[in-house]
């Protein structure tokens, strides 16, 4: 069997996929349930970011696939593959160039136009899933807005450590109806969640899509005493000198030595292009990285 | 200085590379044939098939052969290749009744019209390692019976006779389909029951020990187990009558729990129901054992907090593709995460230190 | 049937779709832009725009309801032909297709407090469609758009139902434009 159909998906999938896409257009935030179905890649390796882009994809996109926002880690590759040879599209590592992003854990640090989608892959798509497990639960506290047990919970955290102790997956509150769980992009990203591109969220083997049309009002959760800080390690990346990045955090040496470098490979090694060189960076060069 | 790495093309190029050869082993070792596998590893075969949800024996074992004997993996190729498969139409619901029995038991009666056949069962060999079977593995011929071709009807129908069984109420037509909607809670017996057949064996057996150890026990007999081959008809609007398109062996159980009743209501037994495709005897008696122990609230039951009877628990977690998918995630890179925690945690404690310092 | 029904449908429908969705898309992410669609010609009455949505979205899962003016038997048997799609009155109606007047807005599903989207989208055939008239804020539109509605207190009663709700979908010809239940008209 080689004859797969275009983007894979056959096109029944598609419809059921696309109708679930426009119906989280028009209700931002609210998870539609959809029939996901079982993709040739593990369920949690972004099967629902998949079944998203296969149904959003056209032969005419540029796409870019990013994981931890490196185009270059595995399972971002893998997934790049899988589109090249199953769509035939044409693919990216450049975030102005790609039409269609799909993403895992980041956004790019460079703003989308209007022109881009941006796809993210999903593993738990329910933000009040850690404070109560059943879905049947859950459901219907979506649909009182009765969000009490999320304010608890981060009221229970500052209690105890003087401080919201949610890093990332944090949760935010879109057009002042749905508590929404952005994926799992640290907490520093938030602020960029409202945008001028179109935001689609896939969550395969939870069977949810969810959107955010361009410019929706999104709120992340906090208190007036204790407002929202979206944070970063308090460094400089060291191959580029960006200070406005997220930073990964490398060990070096085996004497705990390290470093920090942009999570955005694209967003700094087009800085180190322009001139830019960090504390411990090389010039760049063609290749180098 | 520091230049960043690449290679993850590269990386994955080579891991497939590695795969195929230890998938092939010693070269200098024949090559495992999937007639072979199909014929000699054939209960691997059937579990994948059920778990698969795609009897296609061929198939199972070709994704045997390549998944190097990991049955789950075995699975999921054939779920990835089904949910590629274009759909004609629905067969007609199966007839067990007319099943040609390779096996056939039932624990509540001695003996009844069929008779009893244990049929090619591990169940009285003696676990005891034939090596034999190392050096040469051809066996001696196999006494023959006239083959069965009158119907043997199931044991549950003399006990319906009497009306002693609770009878069951006609579902809808067309049962929802699992694989083409996603799933909805509360869930009906049908949909529940395609959960439970496609779920993993481990799993669904640790949940019907769990009901046999107390947890929500419900005391099951096993009325019949039986397991053979049916026919598989499908209407054609075009013909106006339904055809046979193939055949499928299928292991059935049907037990029979504690019965109930009230002032009013004369007290019956329940059922419990298990339906699997191939000689899967271990799983379909789980499955109804299971199946009983979801019928708490249709049955007026208590709800005891066991986790066999949270419909919720066991059909959002029986699903060994959606699990093993999910648990190995977390091999892929976190550190973006990670590192907001680390930062956080940082932060965290140099507040704390702070304090502590403040304070002394 | 008549040779109609065979005739009008998508030439490559895994690229002529994904071209049609991506105009669906944007334009019910951003209301109030319109958007060409092609790839089909449905039998008159129906406008092509109206027609390629319903071949990139319809198919046996999607009953729809043909308001009169569109109800048509060579409407029926090209939609059956190219979706599948069943035909049903407006409660049960995943799709709608008619003029503004001839839909009777109170019929059809709006969604329910757990599922609201589980409401109907109206594809509503419009004389006209430009960037006219009422004005359009909320999600997907920066600080305001404007589209030639064809009335205004129906959808600003629609919008108050929020989360609930009706979508719309306006065509003309070969062009859409879209309003989800989030936007606010004046």
């Amino acid at each position: 069997m080689t004859d797969y159909n275009f983007a894979y998906l056959d096109e029944q999938t598609k419809r059921m996929i696309r109708r679930a896409i426009l119906k989280g257009l028009a209700i931002p935030g609210y998870q539609v349930p959809f029939a996901s179905r079982e993709m040739p890649m593990p369920y949690g390796w972004g099967t629902g970011g998949v079944q998203v882009s296969a149904a959003v994809l056209t032969p005419d996109d540029v796409f870019k696939v990013i994981d931890q926002g490196a185009d270059d880690t595995t399972n971002a590759v893998s997934i790049r593959r899988f589109f090249q040879k199953t769509a035939g599209v044409a693919v990216t590592e450049a975030t102005t160039e790609a039409s269609v992003i799909q993403t895992r854990h980041r956004i790019p640090e460079e703003a989308l136009r209007e022109d881009q989608i941006i796809v993210y892959q999903v593993p738990i798509p329910e933000p009040l899933r850690f404070l109560e497990p059943s879905e049947v639960e859950t459901r219907k506290m979506h649909s009182l807005e009765e969000y009490g047990l999320m304010h608890v919970k981060l009221y229970e955290d500052i209690s105890q450590h003087g401080a919201i102790a949610t890093s990332y997956a944090y949760p935010v509150k879109v057009e002042g109806r749905y508590v929404m769980d952005p994926s799992p992009i640290p907490k520093f990203d938030n602020p960029k969640l409202e945008m001028a591109g179109i935001q689609l969220f896939g969550a395969g083997r939870e069977q949810r899509i969810y959107a955010l049309p361009p410019y929706t009002k999104v709120v992340s959760l906090d208190f007036d005493d204790f407002p929202f800080e979206a944070t970063k390690a308090d460094h400089a990346c060291d191959l580029c000198g960006a200070d406005d990045s997220y930073l990964d955090e490398l060990i070096v040496d085996d004497a705990g030595g390290r470093m920090f470098m942009c999570s955005d490979t694209d967003y700094c090694g087009k800085r180190r292009k322009d001139g830019h060189v960090g504390a411990q960076g090389v010039p760049y060069q063609e290749d180098a990285a | 200085m520091y230049v960043a790495v690449k290679g993850g093309e590269k990386a994955i190029d080579n891991a497939h590379a590695w795969l195929a050869e230890e998938r092939r082993g010693d070269t200098a070792v024949a090559a495992l044939s999937v007639a072979q596998i199909r014929q000699q590893l054939a209960l691997a075969v059937n579990r994948v098939m059920a778990e698969g949800s795609l009897y296609d024996p061929d198939l199972a074992a070709l994704a045997i052969k390549q998944a190097r004997g990991d049955l789950i993996e075995a699975i999921f190729l054939i779920r990835a290749y089904r949910t590629t498969l274009p759909r004609f139409g629905g067969s007609a619901p199966v007839d067990t009744d007319a099943m040609v029995c390779d096996r056939r038991v039932s624990a509540t009666f001695k003996d009844a019209p069929g008779g009893q056949v244990l049929g090619p069962t591990f169940d009285y060999t003696h676990r005891l390692l034939d090596f034999k079977l190392a050096a040469d593995g051809e066996v001696p011929a196999v006494p023959q019976a006239p083959i069965q071709t009158a119907p043997t009807p199931h044991i549950m129908s003399f006990l319906d006779r009497e009306d002693l069984i609770q009878s069951e109420p006609v579902g809808p037509e067309t049962p929802p389909d699992l694989t083409r909607t996603p799933l909805e809670l509360p869930a009906d017996r049908a949909l529940r029951l395609q959960a439970l057949t496609r779920g993993d064996e481990g799993f669904i057996l640790g949940m019907a020990y769990s009901t046999q150890r107390g947890y929500a026990r419900n005391h099951a007999f096993v009325a019949e187990l039986r397991i053979g081959a049916v026919a598989v008809e499908m209407d054609i609007p075009e013909l106006g009558f339904a055809i046979e398109i193939g055949e499928v062996t299928l292991t059935e159980c049907e037990t029979v729990n504690q019965f109930q009743g009230s002032k009013t209501q004369p007290p019956q037994f329940t059922r419990g129901y298990g339906l699997v495709f191939g000689m899967t005897e271990r799983k379909a008696i789980s499955m109804a054992l299971v199946d009983r122990a979801l019928r708490w609230k249709e049955l007026g039951e208590d709800n005891l907090g066991a986790p066999a009877q949270d419909e919720e628990f066991v059909l959002y977690h029986a699903d060994n593709i959606q699990a093993t998918g999910f648990l190995e995630h977390i091999k892929l890179p976190h550190y973006v995460d990670f590192q907001s925690e680390l930062e956080l945690i940082r932060k965290l404690r140099r507040e704390a230190q702070t304090m502590q310092e403040a304070a002394q | 049937m008549q040779v109609t029904a065979l005739e009008g449908g998508f030439g490559n429908a895994p690229i002529d779709s994904a071209h049609a969705f991506r105009g669906v898309m944007n334009a019910m992410a951003r209301p109030g832009t319109i958007h060409d669609l092609a790839g089909a010609t449905p039998p008159a009455p129906l406008s092509v725009a109206a027609g390629v949505v319903l071949l990139t979205l319809c198919d046996p899962d999607t009953p729809v309801f043909l308001a009169p003016s569109r109800d048509t038997q060579a409407l029926r048997d090209w939609i059956t032909f190219h979706t599948g799609a069943p035909f049903s009155g407006p409660d049960q109606a995943v799709f709608a297709v008619g003029a503004w007047d001839e839909l009777p807005l109170t019929s059809f599903p709006i969604g329910t407090s757990q599922y609201p989207d589980r409401s109907t989208t109206l594809i509503v055939e419009l004389p006209a469609l430009d960037n006219t008239g009422a004005t359009l804020r909320g999600p997907g539109i920066a600080e305001s758009a404007q589209l030639s509605l064809p009335d205004l207190a129906p959808l600003q009663g629609n919008a108050t139902l929020f989360p609930l709700g009706l979508d719309f979908m306006f065509t003309c010809q070969s062009r859409l434009a879209a309003l989800p239940r989030t936007t606010k008209v004046s």
